[in-house]
């Protein structure tokens, strides 16, 4: 526990059991803020969306066993997005590991493939330095999740006090900053670049490279694309911003990115959902790859200047190399001919629409809310309608896709900012995979405000059977309780919303509520999210859907 | 196409199963590996040969290993200045008139008798693959009867 407050721990989310009761005897008389959630998952999505909102590990609790299992789909979801996060598991006493005791399982084994890193503690002596190291190796290179496995009798031994003021771990020692010969390159690509653009990734966040990036796209004038990790990284308003690329971004962004001859990637990896057809994308652009990890440059796109190193000193070394503007009118000409061409729309009339809720979320907050996201067509729609302008300010599962993250995230990131608007924009199908921390947030407080589109379908799937199995729809109708009724049994406010003229005030009485709120928006159910490139296709080749 | 890789690793629990979890996890094709501790006893060394069809997924092998934590240094002895060595020990058929025979052929390697009892010897050989692979057609006119290999490893002269 005091290596814990050591390392600046305000709070921690978790559940009880019985190997770790004599750490739970310890948090007893902590003053470090212990949130119990009602599902192990939950806590470790909240220490998630606690991390990604304030830039801090986030810190979560279970027992051994089941406890630890129900941990990892929220380590995994945190290790794909790289997020750093403190996982504690409780283990049974060391000398019965391996013999198959209660509640026991090899979780250093089942969670070696998602996490950075991961302890067996055995010796009470290694307790702070583990701790030290754990923080250390989450946070800082490329952050992901540490995992310490500590086994009941370890908790329950006492040693002295010796907290390690240096830790050198010697296999760890991330570059922070790129080669001043590779800057010197790239200084050059760019300063000979007619259709230049930044392709700005969950790595501008972690680094806090904004300022930066926005130097670099004003003093140059280049244009920005962003991927779903990297929105809040670029103001969405700004006449430089492209909105977000890939599978369901801007037309605008992937003709762009296709037809650009040189692509600055920051803080991004290339993902699939990002470069569709691999072979046809962006053909004829160099391309420049800033990234702390250096197995993620060359991963799926080979690239002529890799420069290894933190995004934010990176491009601060390379703002010094780089002189005046280049001229790019003609190719931001170009690019404002296909913003008029291939806008962002929907079709108007019919039942509520989701993306009109989104946009009114926006109005209702002023753009200063954080909102975080479940998966699927909530998480799209909410990525492309609500204009973000702060970093940590979207919350979602980007690599993983996990559903039911949203929820217990948006309470991670409410405990974190308690003085935001945060918002859970969900569908009616991810919102029952964590409904149960309505009883965490209504009984500690934490006043998350939760957007159902609640269409009766799990609405992505619904629509790849729409678009590519032609309309059967196995197993992706679904019933839902009354949402109303069910937030108002735990405690919280509810409210139903068919109409749109009705959506403004709901959203208004959901921020002024204080308390949790559930809001049912009845929307159209076979409503698309477009445009959409369809999986293996070339991204400029994308389904609009509107005639 | 085949690579030999060493890697210089934190020696203690899971070690190996990181790297091994590595390999599984991102279909990465290993032939041969060889582990031990090293004059300090809290590094181990490891050989290993592994495939790649071409530069970039050996590349992405090398990167891959030295973002696990516990991995010190990797190198690849693709361009390097270095020697490699395999040992192997064979159990043959060889009835007792034939002793002086295998053992003429043992001469000519760096190769021995270790034992020999009615009618089965034990034998050793050390040498790079090609020389292995030539005691070892050299040995078949014996049957071999049973063969266990170390697998390469490897030092560089830098």
């Amino acid at each position: 526990m005091e290596s814990l407050k050591r390392e600046g721990v305000e709070v921690m989310f978790g559940y009880p059991g019985g190997q770790v009761l004599p750490l739970f005897d310890k948090i007893y008389d902590s003053d470090i803020r212990f949130i119990l959630t009602r599902h192990e998952q939950a806590a470790a999505h909240a220490a998630d969306g606690y991390a990604r909102a304030t830039g801090k590990p986030g810190v979560c609790i279970a027992t051994s066993g089941p406890g630890a299992t129900n941990l990892t789909t929220g380590i995994a979801t945190a290790y794909m997005d790289s997020i750093p996060m403190i996982a504690i598991t409780g283990q049974v006493k060391t000398s019965v590991i391996g013999n198959d005791a209660f509640q026991e399982a090899d979780v250093t084994g089942i969670t070696r493939p998602i996490t950075k890193y991961n302890y067996l503690v055995k010796n009470v002596k290694d307790v702070a330095r583990i701790v030290r190291e754990a923080f250390h190796i989450a946070s800082t290179g490329r952050p992901g999740p540490v995992l310490i496995d500590f086994p009941i009798d370890i908790q329950q031994q006492e040693t002295e006090f010796i907290w390690p003021e240096e830790i050198d771990i010697r296999g760890y020692k991330p570059t922070y900053f790129g080669h001043p010969g590779q800057i010197k390159k790239a200084a050059k690509l760019i300063t000979n670049a007619k259709r230049p653009i930044i392709y700005a990734g969950g790595g501008v966040i972690t680094s806090g490279a904004y300022r930066e990036v926005k130097e670099l796209a004003e003093r140059m004038n280049i244009p920005v694309t962003w991927t779903l990790m990297g929105i809040g990284g670029f103001p969405s308003a700004h006449s430089l911003s492209l909105g977000m690329l890939g599978m369901h971004g801007t037309a605008f962004a992937n003709h762009a990115i296709m037809q650009a001859d040189l692509i600055i990637a920051i803080g991004a990896r290339f993902d699939d959902r990002v470069t569709g057809r691999l072979d046809v994308f962006a053909a004829n652009a160099k391309i420049i790859h800033i990234d702390i990890d250096p197995s993620s440059i060359s991963k799926n796109v080979g690239v002529e200047i890799p420069v290894v190193g933190d995004a934010r000193n990176t491009l601060g070394q390379l703002l010094e190399e780089l002189g005046k503007a280049i001229d790019t009118s003609d190719w931001l000409a170009t690019i404002e001919s296909w913003k008029k061409k291939y806008p962002m729309r929907y079709e108007e009339g019919g039942k509520l629409k989701p993306q009109y809720v989104i946009e009114q979320i926006y109005e209702a907050t002023k753009g200063e809310a954080v909102i975080a996201t479940e998966v699927g067509q909530n998480q799209m729609w909410a990525a492309q309608w609500y204009k973000y302008s702060h970093p940590r300010t979207f919350i979602s599962s980007g690599g993983l896709g996990t559903m039911g993250y949203g929820f217990p995230a948006a309470m991670g990131a409410k405990v974190g900012c308690p003085e935001r608007i945060v918002f859970d924009i969900a569908g009616d199908g991810s919102i029952q995979m964590n409904i149960q921390e309505l009883a965490t947030c209504v009984c500690n407080k934490i006043n998350v405000k939760v957007a159902i589109l609640n269409n009766g379908y799990l609405g992505m799937v619904r629509q790849w059977q729409e678009l590519f199995y032609k309309k059967r729809y196995s197993h992706t109708c679904l019933s839902s309780p009354d949402f109303v009724k069910l937030a108002e049994s735990y405690g919280a406010l509810g409210i139903k919303v068919t109409k749109k003229d009705e959506v403004r005030p709901a959203l208004d009485k959901a921020i002024e509520t204080d308390n949790v709120v559930f809001i049912d928006f009845e929307v159209e159910p076979e409503e698309n999210v477009y445009p959409m490139v369809p999986a293996g296709e070339a991204i400029n080749n994308m389904i609009e859907g509107l005639a | 196409m085949k690579h030999t890789i060493s890697a210089i690793v934190e020696n203690k629990p899971g070690v190996l199963a990181r790297i091994a979890g590595l390999f599984s996890a991102r279909g990465y094709n290993i032939a041969s590996l060889a582990v031990s501790e090293t004059l300090d006893p809290s590094i181990s060394y490891l050989t290993m040969v592994v495939s790649a069809d071409d530069e970039k997924i050996l590349e992405q092998i090398k990167k891959q290993l030295h973002k696990l934590i516990d991995i010190i240094k990797i190198t690849d002895f693709t361009k390097k200045e270095h020697a490699e060595r395999e040992l192997i020990l064979a159990k043959v058929h060889c009835p007792p008139k034939e002793k002086a025979k295998l053992e003429k052929v043992l001469a000519k390697y760096t190769a021995r008798l270790i034992k020999h009892k009615e009618g089965l010897a034990i034998i050793s050989a050390v040498g790079e693959q090609a020389e292995v692979k030539e005691i070892l057609d050299d040995l078949s006119q014996f049957s071999i009867k049973e063969l266990v290999r170390t697998g390469k490893l490897a030092i560089s002269l830098d």
